[in-house]
């Protein structure tokens, strides 16, 4: 074998192994990916309950309702109409989870319609003190939600 | 007078990149052996413009350390209240004096390489600094053109906006100015072999330059991606070490290039093949450093890490990403016809077990950067997801085991051909523990499929790693092979603590009254009491928990939840009780309406063993870099020494006088 095949060797094997690497990542991609969903949208198509989905929107004022094991939590997440999500979560809530903020839960959507949520994101930044939320109505609470959590994952 | 100082050091030092750029490139117009005369001032060039961007440093520096609030950076960024550690880190803890850093480094790095390298062609080190005054230029640009960091501000402000303060932590003083540095080792990595394709000099001699270069900048990110990686675990509160944030992976994905190319640099040193391949893999090293830096810069991705930033920032960062590594490949595609194949090898060798590890890192990195990217490309079309663990866990792994099942191996081939029967012994040794391991972690408990393959893995790893030992005299193995056995030992150190991590976690999350105790594995946690406590710049309520293990003496934890003034922001302060097969890891959280504290409570069995070998892995690169270095002073010596006595000889037996 001359050196100049053993080359072209090394570069085709090179190639498949990147191609292949292409195209599992194409394909989990597809599978794996967190779609991430307004209320009204997870409303009007629902995602498969048990697949792993983003909620974003805010929570419903007055919605908060803690369980007796003091750990876990049911709230209404609303989007831009009147369509609501109730959402389940056990764990601490993040120091800017109250009523009336933006909120994005990562979760699944459960067969009886209620969204469990493994994870609630709220921004750590200070840009993103509820206080600007506050002057907001719901759409643009949504929106700012939709806005603020690009990419954020955990 | 601080700030000009810094700002017209700033402005020097770009003026000094454009001499050093275009004195190294009249280099490249003399034949080959002569030097252009217009070219001897790029090394001095390299060396005033290294001093100029280190004073910049220092000004801004010593601005922070004085919170002079009329520097706009300072004034938001600093606080005249926050422990002076803080106002000194918080100088690289913004936008602005980050990037500063960043070229700071890279100034450095490119005197120090026009200093005191001598052993490369001088036609080769001016191209290379040529190269590496084109990188520099470009990010003296986006210093002063769109993101100066010694602005003044018209009225000094009255106080200062205050540092983020989930960046007010020692984690943040050592971690991105490791990453950082790692970076820009990347960048002469990258020069160096732009240099040597420009000049025709891809052989071992280069290889030997490069190596160090590589080395260093491996060992840095390795250690600053070990530190953000606990920095994370502990300061965020979440539990987690490793969260695939876009981040994270900015920094894993040049680690991941930086590991390859380091092992094909070893290969064209010792045995001179692979030499498209490592200048193909240099440019992509500091192509993902760009990369990274972009990411974090550009304010594209929001994550935890990044700081605020505009789009125009984003855009320039992006224009010089595509100047750099679009003008690095077009090069790549005219020149690398030119670079003659290197001598061959057979499948089973080491060259080939190297390859095939490389192929297996590069593969990775695609399966990273395209799950980093992949939000980006949908939102344009409007769709939003994002990629996490379920992703990238199951596809890094389909070609992470092979590479672990190799690299087992690997080490133990000979260079350029082997008989794969001749180790027949080490091979059923290593399986056997990777069965035995699997066999024996599946009977212990009901574990996931990757956590348990890890288990496996690590104990064949580990033992793997020593086998090249086998048979030799301890004290005579070369100081570079013993950082080989060690960083391949901590590979095996670092995976078993993420299988266990994965496999044995427990969480225990109630709601308590003070004096209740919880059980979380073997420790009861009781909650004693929960007070208010302040600190220089924050307030928080503080938990007291005693833990003790199996009804032994009980220690106490004091987990906060701390509330900063400014800026105002709260964050969760982990606390950490750490035993030798494992951390306990508590944190507090609210107050239910009844009274009651939220209290979250992990114990992680060998956590810790995932930096330890982190910490293994960077200290087997600094034994490489001992040992060649060593290696290295010795031939010198040696040459030093053989020209002394050459030159005894010489005059002790005078050439005899021709006859007349």
């Amino acid at each position: 074998m001359k050196a100049k095949h053993q080359r072209l060797i090394l570069v085709i094997a090179a190639l498949l192994a990147i191609i292949g690497a292409g195209l599992i990542a194409a394909w989990s991609l597809r599978n794996q990916a967190n779609y991430f969903y307004l209320p009204e949208q997870m409303v009007a198509t629902p995602p498969q309950a048990g697949q792993a989905v983003r909620l974003g929107g805010m929570v419903r004022p007055g919605s908060i309702k803690t369980e007796a094991d003091g750990v876990t939590v049911n709230f209404m997440v609303t989007g831009n109409t009147d369509d609501a999500i109730p959402v389940r979560y056990s764990g601490i809530l993040p120091d800017l989870f109250v009523e009336g903020s933006g909120v994005v839960a990562e979760g699944s959507l459960g067969t009886n319609g209620v969204f469990m949520a493994t994870n609630l994101l709220a921004k750590h930044d200070e840009n993103y003190v509820p206080k600007e939320l506050e002057g907001m109505d719901t759409q643009q609470a949504a929106k700012m939600a939709a806005d603020t959590t690009v990419g954020l994952t955990q | 007078m601080i700030a000009e100082i810094g700002l017209a050091a700033l402005w020097l030092a770009a003026a000094l990149a454009v001499l050093q750029l275009v004195s190294g490139a009249f280099a490249l117009r003399g034949a080959e052996g002569t030097i252009n005369p217009l070219a001897i001032y790029a090394r001095p060039a390299a060396v005033v413009q290294a001093l100029l961007a280190v004073l910049a440093f220092a000004m801004l520096l010593w601005a922070f350390t004085i919170t002079d609030l009329s520097v706009k950076l300072v004034a938001n960024n600093s606080h005249s209240m926050k422990p002076l550690i803080y106002k000194i880190t918080g100088t690289w803890g913004n936008h602005e004096g980050s990037m500063l850093l960043w070229v700071g480094v890279l100034a450095l790095s490119g005197g120090l390489l026009a200093a005191f390298e001598r052993r490369l062609p001088e036609r080769t080190m001016l191209a290379t600094l040529a190269v590496q005054g084109f990188v520099a230029l470009g990010f003296y640009a986006f210093l002063l053109l769109s993101s100066n960091p010694f602005e003044r501000l018209p009225v000094p402000a009255a106080q200062g906006v205050g540092l983020n303060p989930l960046l007010q932590d020692i984690g943040l003083a050592i971690h991105p100015p490791t990453l950082y540095a790692g970076y820009v080792g990347l960048s002469v990595a990258f020069s160096l072999a732009m240099g040597a394709l420009l000049t025709n000099q891809v052989n071992p001699a280069f290889a030997r330059v490069m190596r160090p270069w590589v080395l260093g900048a491996w060992v840095l990110l390795t250690f600053g991606i070990t530190a953000g990686s606990f920095w994370a675990y502990y300061e965020l509160g979440w539990g987690g070490w490793w969260f695939w944030d876009p981040v994270e992976n900015a920094s894993l994905m040049p680690w991941l290039a930086a590991t390859a190319l380091l092992h094909s640099v070893a290969v064209l040193a010792a045995r001179d093949a692979l030499r498209t391949w490592t200048i193909m893999l240099g440019v992509l090293a500091f192509s993902m450093s760009m990369l990274g830096t972009f990411l974090v810069r550009s304010g594209v991705l929001t994550s935890v890490h990044a700081f605020a930033v505009d789009p125009e920032r984003g855009a320039f960062i992006l224009g010089l990403l595509a100047l750099n590594i679009g003008g690095a490949f077009t090069i790549f595609a005219l020149r690398a016809g030119t670079v003659a194949e290197g001598k061959r090898f057979s499948v089973s060798s080491r060259e080939g077990a190297l390859v095939f590890n490389n192929v297996m890192l590069s593969a990775i990195l695609a399966i990273v950067l395209l799950g980093t990217l992949y939000p980006l490309v949908t939102e344009a079309f409007d769709v939003r997801v994002s990629v996490g663990p379920p992703y990238f866990n199951p596809a890094a792994a389909v070609f992470a085991i092979p590479m672990f099942l190799v690299m087992a191996v690997g080490p133990l081939l000979r260079w350029k051909e082997d008989k794969p029967a001749r180790l027949q012994f080490e091979v059923s040794l290593i399986a056997a523990v990777l069965i035995s391991g699997i066999a024996l972690a599946s009977v212990i408990g009901d574990i996931p499929f990757l956590p348990l393959l890890g288990l496996g893995l690590a104990g064949a790893l580990a033992v793997a790693a020593v086998l090249p030992l086998k048979g030799r005299a301890l004290t005579r193995v070369p100081v570079a092979t013993w950082g080989m056995v060690l960083a391949h030992f901590g590979i095996a150190v670092s995976l078993f603590g993420m299988a266990c991590e994965g496999a044995f976690t427990q969480e225990r999350l109630a709601a308590v009254a003070p004096g209740t105790t919880e059980q979380v594995g073997d420790f009861a946690v009781t909650l004693q009491s929960v007070a208010p406590v302040a600190g220089p710049n924050w307030t928080a309520i503080e938990a007291r928990m005693a833990v003790s293990r199996d009804g032994g003496k009980p220690v106490i934890l004091t987990p906060q939840a701390r509330t900063f003034w400014s800026p105002a922001q709260s964050t969760s302060e982990s606390a950490l009780l750490t035993r030798w097969d494992g951390q306990l890891y508590a944190v507090i959280g609210n107050q239910a309406e009844d009274g009651r504290w939220q209290i979250r409570v992990w114990w992680k069995p060998f956590v810790t063993f995932i930096w330890y070998g982190g910490m293994l892995i960077a200290l087997g690169g600094v034994l490489a870099i001992a040992g060649r270095v060593r290696v290295d002073l010795k031939r010198r010596q040696a040459a030093a020494m053989g020209d002394a006595r050459r030159a005894d000889l010489e005059a002790l037996n005078p050439a005899p006088v021709p006859a007349e």
